[in-house]
């Protein structure tokens, strides 16, 4: 028993540990963020919290549309999630449940594009939106990620387990045809599922960087992301109100992921195993 | 759906021996079905199959996004084998991957079976080490670029005040190495300790209390049980990280994007990714740019495949393969001898 209770204790001290490596940045963030620069400049460097941080989250404000870029973001970020559980529940519930010549050929399919990096695709993907006229649109940054390979791949995974056969046939007997069958028996079935996939859509589209670049020329019209790099960039030297942008722009997030996480790191473990 | 299409004439001939209406076309009834599936398969049209057979085809021209299509052949493909700074971003890239992945696999393993053991507080440790996980990158770099920085960086201020000297992290090639590997190590080490420990807990204790039994010690069990059974996931963590490593691309464009070089001083953070971006949409040669693209493509698959071969094919299972094999092919050989000798 003693080799058991010194194990726990050695697990913790291990575990704390890295707790505090992996939170220390953010407070880090927020020393800077409430700090002005000359003070973080100063030798030593400031390591407490300190009293500017309003004062710095205004002067974000003052240069750049913050609000703006974070409308943008919320906005494509919210259109990709609802038709990436729409479009995906609806082809993974298909493929799951039901049988249909040509199924496994286009599963089999669905499966190979998880091998293209996105990276490859990328110049002809900006000419083809160019040839749209949809640079520098909200389109440009909902339209190409609406149907996703992994999504319906784990929907599917999800649906196969989580529904019943007998649910389908009770449904078909009461004369339901397809989509009704996806509406009464699917969807209120693959909630849990379809919130895990919803949180990491939308984590993944508020997050990305490379892609909102390409397309969003204006520089009126910047994502969140996009409008923090530009402000490190065009007003690096005032690291205060850097960090507080960047505090800013991690805060909301934090938020979702802290109120669905739980049952969203599970889902992650989960996810991996089934590959 | 061209499927249906196709296969339409075949099904109206036979329609004419047996009732079209007993016998439901089964493509007409599955239309539901594709309906539901199609929205996937034609955005991937759109903006992914045409896009990949399109690259290919604007990798043999040369083209700045403007004028006309110049065909040119192999010519970028062979410039790009010798051209040195495509070479030094796949160096650099390389570089990165192996300080981030081999520190970070590591770590995971130890928290992994730290949390594996600890039985309190499990969900506040499971939320702190995946928080890292889903911040922006754009945000974790500038905090990262702050404690690398030269001048007045936190971990400069601290070798400083133990008596050591500074080390300007982000103007030499390998000190920016080591911090983009530092970011995206600390990104990624939580994420991958919560799937090692998904794999553990998948292992039954009674393999582990049989081990014991036999008086297996505590490394023995790691050896023999633990990571032969851990091996699929280990090499799903593998593959992903080489996937992700391979196409590095934010964290260097935020600490040096916006100081004009997109590799930084000496080109020492320059990506493989950072380079096709830098060619395509920084000077316009998109030809070139999808090339890059290809060769980017190749390396990952290739890489996937080492991951695959080192960790994924396990010896008992190509050792029983051979012997299957020899087995067979002794079979044959004594049939054919058989057959000779029945012959004559």
């Amino acid at each position: 028993m003693r080799t058991e209770r010194v194990r726990e204790v050695t697990s913790h001290v291990v575990l704390m540990l890295g707790v505090l490596v992996s939170l220390f940045p953010f407070y880090w963030m927020l020393v800077m963020a409430s700090n002005t620069t000359p003070d973080i400049f100063a030798y030593p460097p400031k390591l407490l919290i300190g009293s500017h941080l309003w004062e710095n989250m205004g002067n974000v404000l003052d240069n750049i549309d913050f609000f703006g870029a974070m409308l943008l973001t919320l906005f494509a970020s919210l259109g990709v999630t609802v038709l990436v559980l729409f479009f995906d529940s609806l082809a993974a519930f298909a493929f799951a449940k039901y049988e249909f010549p040509g199924r496994n050929l286009l599963f089999g399919i669905l499966l190979v594009t998880f091998m293209i990096p996105s990276q490859l695709a990328l110049v002809p993907q900006f000419v083809t939106l160019a040839e749209f006229g949809w640079i520098g649109s909200l389109k440009a940054l909902i339209i190409p990620g609406a149907a996703n390979a992994f999504g319906i791949f784990w929907m599917r995974q999800y649906a196969k387990g989580a529904i019943p056969d007998e649910l389908i046939s009770a449904a078909k007997v009461d004369g339901a045809g397809f989509f009704r069958q996806y509406l009464t028996v699917g969807l209120p079935v693959l909630r849990p599922g379809l919130a895990f996939l919803g949180i990491f859509t939308f984590i993944n589209v508020w997050n990305d960087y490379l892609w909102p670049l390409i397309v969003m020329t204006d520089p009126n019209r910047l994502t969140l992301q996009v409008a923090l790099q530009q402000l490190n960039g065009v007003y690096g030297t005032d690291y205060s109100m850097v960090m507080a942008g960047a505090l800013m722009s991690v805060i909301p997030l934090i938020g979702v992921f802290i109120i669905g996480g739980r049952h969203f790191i599970a889902d992650i473990a989960a996810g991996a195993m089934k590959f | 759906m061209a499927v249906s299409d196709a296969v339409r004439p075949a099904t109206t001939v036979r329609g004419s021996d047996t009732d079209p209406a007993k016998r439901p076309n089964k493509f007409r009834q599955a239309f539901p079905q594709y309906v539901a599936v199609s929205p996937f398969f034609i955005l991937f049209a759109i903006f992914g199959a045409f896009p990949v057979f399109f690259s290919i085809w604007l990798s043999f021209h040369s083209w700045d996004g403007i004028g006309q299509l110049k065909w040119v052949g192999l010519e970028q493909y062979s410039y790009l084998f010798t051209d040195p700074t495509f070479w030094k971003s796949i160096t650099n890239t390389l570089i990165i991957w192996v300080l981030s992945t081999v520190p970070m696999l590591l770590l995971a393993l130890v928290i992994a079976n730290a949390l594996h053991n600890a039985t309190r507080f499990r969900s506040f440790y499971r939320i702190a080490y995946f928080i890292p996980n889903i911040t922006s990158v754009v945000a974790v770099t500038m905090v990262f670029g702050s404690v690398f920085s030269n001048n007045f960086g936190l971990l400069n201020a601290f070798l400083t005040s133990i008596g050591l000297d500074k080390i300007e992290w982000l103007s030499q090639p390998w000190g920016i190495k080591v911090a983009i590997a530092t970011i995206v190590a600390w990104r990624w080490t939580g994420y991958n300790a919560i799937i090692f420990l998904a794999g553990l807990q998948a292992i039954s204790s009674d393999i582990y209390e049989a081990a014991k039994v036999d008086g297996a010690s505590p490394r023995q069990q790691f050896w023999q049980i633990t990571v032969p059974l851990l091996r699929p996931v280990i090499l799903f963590t593998a593959v992903t990280s080489t996937i992700g490593g391979l196409q590095i691309f934010t964290e260097s464009q935020v600490l040096f994007g916006a100081s004009g070089s997109i590799g930084g001083p000496g080109d020492g953070g320059l990506t493989i990714v950072s380079y096709l971006y830098d060619n395509a949409f920084g000077s316009n040669q998109f030809g070139y740019g999808a090339a890059i693209g290809w060769a980017l493509f190749i390396l990952i698959v290739l890489f996937s495949i080492i991951n695959w071969r080192l960790i994924g094919g396990s010896d008992d299972e190509r050792l029983t393969k051979r012997a299957a094999r020899r087995a067979q092919r002794k079979i044959a050989a004594e049939r054919a001898g058989k057959e000779y000798a029945d012959a004559h």
